[in-house]
């Protein structure tokens, strides 16, 4: 999983035009007065360029420590700032509702895995992941070769190769969000009705529905259930010592399962 | 700003970076500036609330100077660290918390034309990164290496994860009503008297500002929510081990969050800039009728937007000295069994709402020129999307930056 997200990072960076990549590609504009040799320089930066080479390398070099570290809670940190940094690439390349959506969902969603991170790491066993070797050779080998044909594929688009179309308008949610219930904003002119193409709204009411159906599933499956069998601590009040430890831990892993609700008395189970 | 540089001789990469420095100076200045008065606020009133005078005599009549007699404690003080600790989590939860609060400024204008960088997506950004304040909180209980801790975390995890969820109800209304999710616009539409607010556009919003206001003093994590740093049960929750400059960027953090989620509040509900009477209309001051007067409606504006959001902090402030902590479970009930239905439904009917009565209850009741929609359906081009307008706030965008010094 780790390795993927190598994969999948390197190639969200090279989506955007690669011919801004040399940071000092750019020719140095006129100067109208006089500045030092240091300036002159300094001007002649694309900072567009550098600040994705930083985001970039940011991106990369955090998703390499997802898979160098072997503590579930920074692997998550790790994985956090990569996902930060690839949302910084986003909102670089203009594109600030994905910059936003991928802050809100992945680094967002993250923040649950953290979470349980920290219920894992709270028992010794799991404090430090050792992979063996035979597990590190195979993720490496089947991220590298991801990692090949990712690279293959994006160089092997010419549109990217070429120089970018220079500055373009930022787009708006609107449009996209006007899609989405069936109106196509983008290729009709104002106040004309949509020139054939059909909007979104027959993906977007699926998965409404598949969203609305987990929502009712995790609500059915976390909802407090009438007991049928003796709490656990009546059974340990009233059998024998061995049978009752079977009912506590039994009790345990379902306050487990419920944690996902937030409740922390998952961790008197657990503490450290 | 930029502009303005560039005029006075400067190169383009220089103006850029020094009005981008110029705004995130200012920002940072707001969130440490603002902690001190808050704080010292906070004494103040918990005092009076308890009915004893709180600080007197620091800094001469009203203890004004207690806060920074504080702060210089604060850094006076050893930076200690658990022994079982993670040091480099440990170290680094703090700046967590503070990059995340001061990240969500960022999108939130203070003023007309006075905003960090003008976000299409505005609203959705300052919630998605606010939501991120719980990492460091998160990080800090893990690596501090106590029972405490880790509960105080735990608790605001799960806390943060489900306010999330009304929180965001409660806030597409307002993104609803003005059919955008840029903040300036939100705020532009609710232009005039204070009648033009969304608070008072018709009752459903009205409901869902209190919704709003519960579910925000939640996720900053204020009292009467205020479980991860319970202090009767979890010494200090999350924050026991900190201490010295640590210590304090974690309140920093807070109480940055509680200005920005009231000044959030302002924009969506309240009008933003636009005070209660429009002055600056009344005076024939607009934005376009030269320098100074320019430059006054904006000092106007930036008095109405601080003053609601300071309001907004004191009433959290009011709230916390004198609501009782709520049990974990009670604080899971308020969220899943009320603010979320109660979000929801008032969703719909503002929603209804806005599709059968869209000129009000009242006959010759005229809607404010802000939510004529004519045109709002214009492409990516037109200016009633929120993007024709060029932006020229206090800092450029980084894409404005780019926009500029682009070899093309």
């Amino acid at each position: 999983m780790e390795i993927f997200h190598v994969g999948n990072t390197v190639m969200g960076g090279s989506a955007l035009m690669l011919d801004t990549l040399l940071p000092f590609a750019a020719s140095v504009p006129s100067q109208h007065v006089s500045l030092p040799f240091g300036a002159v320089v300094l001007a002649g930066i694309n900072w567009h360029s550098v600040l994705f080479l930083l985001f970039a390398a940011l991106t990369c070099a955090f998703a390499i420590g997802v898979v160098a570290a072997d503590n579930v809670v920074r692997m998550a940190l790790y994985l956090v700032f990569s996902l930060g940094s690839a949302a910084g690439l986003f909102f670089l390349a203009g594109a600030e509702f994905i910059g936003a959506m991928q802050l809100m969902i992945y680094v967002g969603g993250t923040l649950v895995l953290l979470v349980f991170g920290v219920m894992l790491t709270a028992q010794a066993p799991f404090v430090s992941i050792k992979p063996s070797s035979s597990d590190k050779t195979l993720a490496a080998v089947a991220g590298a070769s991801l990692l090949a044909l990712l690279l293959t594929a994006v160089f092997s688009v010419d549109a990217w190769l070429a120089p970018g179309a220079g500055v373009v308008p930022p787009p708006s949610a609107t449009p996209l969000g006007m899609a989405l219930v069936g109106v196509r904003v983008d290729d009709s002119p104002v106040g004309a009705p949509s020139t054939g193409r059909s909007g979104y709204m027959l993906p977007f009411e699926i998965v409404s529905v598949h969203l609305l159906v987990v929502l009712v599933g995790a609500a059915y499956l976390a909802r407090a259930k009438r007991r049928k069998t003796p709490r656990a601590i009546d059974a340990l009040a009233s059998s024998e010592p061995f049978a009752g430890r079977a009912a506590v831990s039994g009790a345990v892993q379902v306050t487990g399962a419920r944690a996902a609700g937030g409740s922390s008395s998952a961790l008197v189970g657990g503490g450290r | 700003m930029a502009d303005f540089l560039i005029g006075l001789g400067l190169p383009g990469w220089l103006a850029w970076t020094v009005a981008a420095l110029v705004a995130a100076v200012l920002i940072l200045n707001v969130i440490a500036g603002g902690a001190l008065a808050f704080i010292w606020a906070e004494r103040k009133i918990a005092a009076r609330i308890q009915d004893r005078l709180g600080p007197t005599r620091t800094g001469g009549r009203f203890g004004w100077l207690q806060s920074l007699a504080d702060g210089i404690k604060l850094l006076a003080k050893e930076d200690l660290m658990p022994e079982g600790a993670d040091g480099l989590l440990f170290r680094l939860a703090p700046y967590v918390s503070f990059c995340a609060s001061f990240c969500a400024f960022i999108a939130l204008p203070f003023a007309f034309d006075v905003v960090g960088q003008r976000l299409n997506v505005g609203v959705f950004f300052v919630v998605a990164v606010l939501g991120l304040e719980v990492f460091g909180v998160i990080l800090a209980g893990y690596a501090s290496a106590s029972k405490w801790s880790l509960f105080g975390a735990m608790r605001e995890a799960a806390q943060v994860v489900s306010y999330e969820v009304p929180l965001g109800m409660c806030v597409v209304v307002p993104v609803m009503l003005a059919g955008t999710m840029d903040l300036v616009t939100i705020a532009e539409k609710q232009a005039g008297w204070f009648t033009n607010w969304y608070l008072f556009h018709d009752p459903f919003t009205f409901v869902v500002f209190w919704v709003y206001v519960t579910c925000a003093v939640a996720s900053v994590n204020r009292a009467p929510f205020d479980l991860a740093e319970a202090e009767s049960e979890l010494v200090a929750g999350f924050h026991t081990e900190y201490s010295g400059l640590r210590w304090s960027f974690f309140f920093m953090a807070e109480y940055g969050s509680m200005f920005l989620v009231s000044a959030l509040a302002a924009v969506l509900f309240m009008g933003g800039w636009n005070g209660p009477v429009p002055v600056a209309t009344i005076l024939g001051l607009s934005e376009g009728t030269g320098d100074t007067a320019a430059y006054l409606v904006r000092l106007i504006g930036l008095a109405n937007l601080i003053g609601k959001a300071t309001l907004g902090v004191l009433a959290m402030m009011w709230i916390r000295w004198t609501l009782p902590r709520l049990r974990i479970d009670q604080v899971m009930t308020t969220c899943l069994k009320y603010c979320t239905p109660i979000a929801a439904v008032m969703f719909a009917g503002a929603m209804l709402w806005q599709l059968f009565l869209p000129a009000g209850l009242l006959p010759g009741w005229r809607r404010p020129p802000g939510e004529v929609r004519e045109g709002w359906l214009e492409g990516p081009g037109g200016s009633a999307v929120g993007h024709g307008v060029p932006v020229s706030g206090i800092g450029p965008a980084s894409r404005d930056v780019l926009a500029t010094r682009s070899p093309r």
